[in-house]
């Protein structure tokens, strides 16, 4: 049960310091990157559902909006970036589904 | 009564001329005059590529407006757009309430970095050259998603 946080934590990717565990054998030794909030990073304030360019990254190719588990982005701006894909969606600019 | 602020899209099928696109944007135009609104920016895309296809349509041309203006005339242009059948598709979003939103996070951000750097013994604002970001700009965002299937 030594790991039993590790799991469900989610975000903390970047491990704790402690790292006692000999036998951690079962955790992936993959390095993962920190998720940053891009919009937090790079000081985006308005998430504008005209502009493609910047909502284009968080609409994977089946047309879904992109969970923040995988893309990082941060609580406050995910609520913001979902209005706006979905206004955007509405007026044809992005899918709501592709097969 | 303190006047709103909406954003117009509206999108035409892909064979209008710039003169019917003119004749609507007039007719629009009259709707607003008439109930004390005004338009503050019209703004043309031309033609787009639709995401999806709207009644037969894969593309469409686009047009933008910004009009100051009630609630009631906003509903009005509404019902009027619903009606003609030169309209593909509209959207009408009010956007007042999120511009001061923007504007005060923005602007707080800025006077929060002034006072940090103040206190650092810093001039005010950012020199060029300064920091990190010249050199390393964009490098790593957007390979991030790569591979990632949801």
């Amino acid at each position: 049960m030594a790991f039993g946080q590790g799991r469900s934590g989610g975000r903390g990717k970047s491990s704790d310091k402690k790292g006692g565990d000999k036998k951690d054998g079962q955790r992936r030794p993959m390095f993962r990157r920190r998720k940053v909030c891009k919009f937090c990073a790079d000081k985006i304030d308005d998430i504008n559902y005209k502009d493609v360019k910047l909502l284009g990254p968080f609409v994977p190719e089946r047309g879904k909006i992109l969970p923040r588990r995988i893309s990082g982005t941060c609580a406050l701006h995910q609520r913001k970036l979902q209005v706006a894909l979905k206004r955007a969606r509405q007026i044809a600019l992005i899918p709501y589904v592709t097969d | 009564m303190e006047s709103r602020q909406y954003e117009l899209v509206y999108i035409l099928p892909p064979d209008t001329t710039e003169q019917q696109v003119a004749e609507l944007h007039e007719q629009i135009a009259q709707i607003v005059a008439r109930m004390n609104g005004q338009i503050e920016k019209n703004e043309n895309w031309g033609r787009r590529r639709l995401a999806y296809e709207i009644g037969h349509h894969k593309e469409g041309v686009y047009v933008l407006d910004v009009i100051n203006g009630s609630g009631e005339l906003m509903k009005e242009l509404d019902r009027r757009l619903k009606v003609m059948d030169q309209v593909v598709r509209h959207m009408i979003v009010r956007v007042d309430e999120e511009k001061k939103v923007i504007d005060r996070t923005r602007t707080k951000r800025q006077s929060e970095s002034e006072r940090r750097r103040v206190k650092r013994g810093l001039p005010p604002q950012r020199q060029p050259g300064e920091g990190r970001g010249a050199s390393m700009e964009m490098e790593d965002e957007d390979d991030r998603f790569d591979g990632v299937e949801v």
